[in-house]
């Protein structure tokens, strides 16, 4: 029994038109927006660049961290359909690369006067210039390196495991305890990069005046909701193809209480953030949420809760929803504008101000990343057999009842 | 409740408890219960139970404590007793949500404690007929209701071809009761007469 993905003519057109939307939208925006040589044009350029590529590489690394922890708690559910973690988990550096490109860019590209990353000029503020000890180009260089190839590293090393695992002898656990133990030192590379220092740095460094100690864990609360759901999109495409035959409604539906459960974790970071701050009321934590709320970014601030917190807990609470393939393709998909527009209110309203767009750019260049995503992980997929057929978990994936 | 007459099988295994549930209901005989001393995985759906609706009573049970702690505290801080706690607005709605999220989980599950023991006839001091003593020990326990339009006789020559290790035949009441066992002595003169 095999069961190979051959990447249809149709999925590589869609990807490639999606790219080459992207690229032109680039193009585009780079006419447009630097051309004139004006800070709001040259920041939104970089803006849209540095949230569209944060944001798919995050649902990426998602991939890599589902394999850890499956791993780590020995869940043999996941196996049904492994590859596609797999997958997008070993295309991280595909993400990984361009965002380096984009944020050093941004670093180092930008001239005196930086609009987005004000730290990179401390002098005469002297808020900055005391966090400058962590806040500054070698330590952002540092960690940012650091982050995305471990990312890389891991995302590779995975899936190279898995594979392993399909010539290795028959029953033979050696690969297995291995990849248990390369599972954990995953999670402590997680744990000091995607919950902690990677949001600091790239995201939180934005508003630089301003912190909070809940922010990666927020930032890693959608991040995990939105790869999910791209698992699931991949997952439901493949059985459409007629692949993925040992997947069935029962993984589905542990895929959905998953965008579930942890859009209901997502609400409950972003609140406790808020209420904190808005209880304490100190004007210089409140100034963040004040420019988001009340000003022009009102609208898409109410939206966010409203995509993100009352769709999925109504839509998706019950139990005939999150089993039905219509449902959770529909919430899968507006969960991750949901995430997206969520990254949007992280990153653009600092420097931007009230003149905020989400027009051709920004959703060009997110067409163009999710061409990319489509392209890559299919490519992949289509390499190896997607069962894992000597996966010492496989039986208990068969009979899987969520 | 009502007093009913029922007819049991005991069997030591799932293979024969499987064989006689499948063939109780498709002869058409009411299949009252079965009792088993584990949960034995698939029963449900060979005994055609449907799903439970504990959760919906759960999703109204929360809706109950939202609106509640939502309608409670907006009420007593807008209009019945408005104070002024550092500057902040009467109606607060930030503040609320953490009262209004414990009151849901707390009337959710007090609610569905409650709900449960109710459709499963399970409450400290309440009594229910144990149709073997060792239904809940080691034996698997089919129970069939001898309704007016049954054969007696036919129906325990059907459940013997199944092969149980033992048959009964029980007048008992069929649904629960608040005080002790020896309620059951009367059954049999009641229904005879």
């Amino acid at each position: 029994m095999t069961d190979r993905f051959e990447v249809p003519s149709g999925l590589k057109k869609t990807g490639l038109a999606l790219l080459a939307i992207g690229i032109i939208t680039i193009i585009a925006g780079a006419i447009c927006f630097l051309g004139k040589h004006e800070e709001a044009g040259l920041t939104r350029f970089w803006l849209g660049l540095a949230q569209n590529s944060i944001f798919f590489l995050f649902m990426a690394i998602t991939s890599v961290f589902i394999q850890a922890a499956a791993a780590l708690a020995q869940g043999g559910w996941i196996v049904a359909y492994k590859r596609v973690p797999e997958a997008i988990g070993a295309n991280v550096w595909v993400f990984g690369l361009i965002v380096l490109i984009i944020l050093f860019s941004i670093v180092f590209g930008l001239g005196d006067h930086n609009p987005i990353y004000h730290w990179v000029h401390p002098e005469g503020d002297k808020v900055i210039e005391g966090k400058s000890t962590f806040l500054n180009k070698g330590m952002f260089v540092g960690f940012s390196i650091a982050a995305v190839g471990l990312w890389s590293f891991f995302g590779r090393k995975f899936r190279a495991m898995s594979i392993a695992q399909q010539s290795a002898p028959k029953n033979s656990t050696k690969i297995y305890w291995r990849t248990i133990v390369i599972a954990g030192a995953f999670m402590v590379v997680y744990g000091l990069t995607m919950m902690s220092t990677t949001p600091w740095l790239w995201i939180m460094s934005i508003d630089a005046h301003w912190y909070s100690t809940l922010f990666s864990w927020h930032v890693f609360a959608g991040a995990f909701v939105s790869g999910m759901a791209m698992i699931l999109l991949w997952t439901v495409y493949l059985k459409n193809q007629g692949n993925l035959i040992l997947m069935n409604k029962e993984h589905t539906h542990d895929l959905g209480k998953f965008m579930f459960a942890f859009s209901i974790f997502w609400t409950y970071t972003w609140f406790a953030q808020y209420m904190l701050i808005w209880y304490a009321n100190i004007p210089e934590e409140t100034v963040y949420y004040n420019t988001r709320q009340n000003g022009a970014y009102s609208f898409p601030f109410y939206l966010n809760l409203v995509v993100n917190f009352v769709g999925p807990i109504l839509i998706l609470m019950s139990r005939p929803s999150k089993r039905n393939y219509f449902t959770v393709v529909f919430m899968a998909l507006i969960i991750i504008f949901g995430q997206w527009l969520n990254l949007y209110l992280l990153t653009y309203p600092g420097p931007t101000g009230n003149n905020w767009h989400i027009s051709w750019y920004e959703i060009g260049i997110f067409a163009g990343f999710a061409g990319l995503m489509i392209l890559t992980v299919s490519k992949t997929l289509a390499k190896e057999d997607l069962i894992p057929h000597n996966h010492i978990l496989l039986k208990e994936a068969v009979v899987h009842l969520s | 409740m009502a007093v009913k007459k029922f007819a049991i099988a005991c069997y030591d295994d799932e293979a024969p408890l499987f064989d006689a549930v499948h063939k109780v209901r498709h002869s058409g005989y009411k299949l009252h219960d079965v009792y088993t001393p584990f949960p034995v995985h698939g029963l449900d759906t060979a005994m055609g139970l449907k799903e439970t609706d504990l959760h919906i009573a759960g999703f109204i049970f929360g809706i109950t404590g939202t609106s509640t702690a939502l309608g409670l505290m907006s009420w007593i801080f807008t209009s019945d007793w408005p104070i002024n706690y550092g500057g902040k607005p009467f109606f607060s709605l930030p503040a609320m949500i953490p009262i209004t999220f414990e009151l849901t989980v707390m009337f959710a599950a007090v609610g569905m404690v409650l709900t449960y023991c109710y459709l499963n006839q399970i409450m400290p001091g309440v009594k229910k007929h144990v149709f073997h003593p060792r239904q809940s020990d080691d034996l698997f326990v089919v129970v069939v209701e001898v309704t007016e339009g049954t054969d007696e006789t036919e129906l325990m020559n059907f459940l013997n071809e199944t092969k149980p290790l033992e048959t009964d035949v029980q007048i008992a009441e069929e649904g629960w009761w608040y005080g002790r066992f020896d309620k059951e002595e009367n059954y049999s003169k009641q229904f005879a007469s």
